[in-house]
């Protein structure tokens, strides 16, 4: 990684619902970059606005919704001419979206690959469909490269499972051909959105070894969003822990599961039961996240963090860059340099040393 | 522990079949003779692939399907044929089950308090409206939600507390087993902490025993006390937790086993998980039998696949 090409850069998004009960606050400055043929892993609670965050990148966000402030800048080269374009997405209406970036840049997986592929449809139709739109491919051009990315999915007799309707096919399949879906324009930006919560553990790990797999031939950058950390294991290679419509903690896969800073990632990682767990009891966070409708005074996560010192109640941690590491950053008061020497709590440094010493 | 396996286990399933016909040439074995007992107290845990037959097998013990053949002997009654009014009675309160999607199974026009005591209603459980509503309160507050919980309507709640309504709700009778069927699997990892905590906590105060389905291998390790492997309608093995993780027999456990991703980056980064495949296996489930292996620990296969696979299991 000589030369890190930054593809994708968002800088203090802020997104607003206007719902009945008011104007909910989901996104409150989210900063992310995302480099060429890296994987980056949004994790979180349901409601802290990962998939809020994803949505923004492909412009889909619901009609409710509104970008208050921020930028989302993309980079791309032209497919004709080679030339370097830059543009904020934010920025761009709703037709040059469709046309330009949406699919054909940016191809997004979905959750349950049965609710976003056509049931009346041949799956065959449904991966050349976005060719022939964006692309104006003939159907026999379409209809080849069909049958490539179907084989590369790992879908054996690709010719006549092009014939095949969804209903036909397993879970598993489905997700390949959702993928294959996706990167049937040769995007440069793939978006999973939770890929494998719907599937079994044996079809998990055989499709994040696909999409890992496909990476690596493309040089694509994945941005992934779960709440399985042993996905995030198997994929990142940065993490950015999300609370409240703001990202808490940020840096290398193994900076955050080896070295936590924030209280949160700490309950996080406490709470997720590994093989050796032989604990009476799981450990959980306490409270609920809080309402966003409400606005938030100081930092969103006090009320549910047995560490929170008094500034927290009262003014919003900004992020800390951690000593030693130009990765690795944190918004949390106990970074700051008058901060108490706060320790993450003993079972968890005791299980991250047994994590250390399994991995050698 | 050593209390619970002196009683007579209150669930013993034995030889139980569930197909279900499609056509005249064609019918489904979702469920193919398998055999296993729950003791008071016990958690049992049922792991597979989807597919498997895991759901079905929860379902037919609770008699939402019809078994095809096959005995289930519940609290000494046996419930697997035509079942007598008072059967009926026995497994409709002692039994209850716990879904998936806490939100497809609460009814969205119903309060809490009627959700909860649609039980108590139906089988008449109390003598006046004040003590249903007790009842239900102090359902409430033991699945940790407050009274003031009891007038709203379900969509208010998140849905980990959708998933404690739910266990209120099958707890209200006082059951001696509940199915929970995939009972965490929708929700966030944090929130399945505080549900696993939950039913573990009753299950210290009122021994009752759990069947628990789902397909997070950590989680059904943490919760139960023995877990049954199915694959394709068969028990391929059985065992304790400790029995099955430490010493995997059966090729399908080994590959479930290796599936599991480790929330440890190091590990993970360099896992790679054993493929199994049924048509390319060799085996013959239909013409298995249980093998003994140690203690509580079975095996399913013929002789020389027994042998086989105690063979490889000494390799490593």
């Amino acid at each position: 990684m000589a030369e890190r090409e930054r593809i994708l850069k968002i800088r203090d998004l802020r997104i607003s619902f206007k719902t009945t009960n008011g104007q909910v606050n989901a996104i409150r400055g989210v900063d992310l970059d995302l480099y060429k043929g890296e994987t980056i892993v949004i994790v979180g609670e349901s409601g802290s606005g990962k998939s809020v965050t994803t949505k923004a990148i492909m412009g889909i966000l619901a009609n409710n919704a509104h970008i208050d402030s921020g930028s989302i800048d993309y980079v791309w080269y032209d497919e004709k001419t080679g030339e370097r374009q830059e543009r904020d997405i934010v920025q761009m209406t709703e037709k040059e979206m469709g046309q330009i970036i949406r699919g054909r840049k940016i191809a997004m997986v979905f959750q349950d690959p049965m609710t976003s592929l056509n049931p009346t449809m041949p799956i065959g139709k449904q991966i050349m469909e976005p060719m022939i739109y964006h692309y104006k491919n003939s159907k026999k051009e379409a209809y080849a490269k069909a049958v490539e990315l179907l084989q590369l999915v790992g879908i054996t007799d690709a010719e006549k499972r092009m014939k095949n309707y969804p209903h036909q096919l397993s879970g598993g399949m489905r997700q390949r051909i959702v993928i294959a879906i996706a990167l049937s324009c040769d995007p440069y930006v793939l978006i999973c959105d939770e890929p494998t919560t719907a599937l079994d553990v044996t079809i998990q790990a055989k499709i994040l070894e696909l999409i890992q797999d496909i990476q690596k031939k493309k040089d694509l950058s994945v941005i992934y969003i779960t709440h399985d950390l042993g996905v995030v294991a198997k994929v990142a290679d940065y993490v950015n822990v999300m609370y409240a419509g703001k990202i808490v903690e940020t840096g290398t896969i193994n900076e955050i599961f080896y070295d936590p800073r924030h209280p949160y990632t700490w309950g996080l990682l406490s709470s997720m039961p590994d093989l050796d767990t032989n604990e009476d009891e799981l450990y959980t966070i306490p409270g609920t996240p809080p309402n966003l409708a409400h606005p938030v005074a100081g930092d969103a996560f006090a009320p549910r963090n047995q560490f929170a010192l008094n500034v927290d109640y009262e003014i919003d941690p900004p992020m800390f860059d951690v000593p030693g590491s130009a990765t690795h950053k944190v918004a949390s008061w106990l970074m700051h340099e008058n901060a108490p020497n706060i320790q993450m709590p003993a079972s968890l440094k005791h299980r991250i040393e047994n994590m250390k010493k399994e991995g050698l | 522990m050593a209390e619970a396996k002196a009683k007579e286990p209150i669930l013993v399933v034995k030889h139980l079949k569930q197909h279900f016909p499609i056509n005249r040439k064609f019918t489904v074995k979702a469920v193919d003779d398998i055999s296993f007992e729950i003791n008071a107290g016990e958690t049992y845990g049922l792991v597979g692939e989807s597919g498997s037959g895991k759901s079905t097998t929860g379902r037919s013990i609770i008699r939402l399907y019809k078994p095809t053949a096959g005995s289930i002997v519940f609290n000494g009654r046996e419930i697997g044929g035509k079942m007598s009014q008072e059967d009926i009675k026995e497994l409709r309160t002692n039994m209850q089950m716990i879904f998936q999607d806490p939100m497809a199974c609460l009814n969205p026009r119903m309060k809490v308090l009627d959700i909860i005591a649609e039980g108590l209603d139906v089988h008449h459980a109390y003598s006046s409206q004040e003590e249903r509503n007790e009842k239900v309160y102090q359902m409430l507050e033991l699945v940790g939600l407050s009274r003031e919980h009891a007038s709203r309507y379900p969509h208010l709640f998140s849905g980990g507390q959708r998933q404690r309504i739910g266990i209120a709700r099958a707890l209200i009778l006082n059951p001696d087993l509940i199915i929970a069927d995939e009972a965490i699997s929708a929700l966030d990892v944090s929130i399945q902490a505080q549900v696993v905590n939950l039913m573990k906590k009753i299950q210290r105060e009122s021994n009752i025993a759990y069947l628990f389905i789902a397909h997070d291998l950590s989680m059904v390790k943490y919760i139960s006390d023995r877990i049954g492997v199915l694959h394709l309608g068969h028990l391929v093995e059985s065992g304790t937790s400790d029995e099955i993780f430490s010493n995997p027999l059966h090729p399908y456990t080994k590959s479930l086993l290796s599936a599991i991703p480790s929330p440890n980056p190091i590990v993970e980064k360099k896992r790679t998980s054993l493929t199994y495949d049924y048509k390319t296996s060799g085996l013959n489930y239909e013409a298995g039998t249980e093998h003994y292996v140690s203690d509580t620990h079975y095996v399913l296969g013929t002789d020389e696949d027994f042998a086989r696979f105690q063979a490889e299991a000494g390799m490593h």
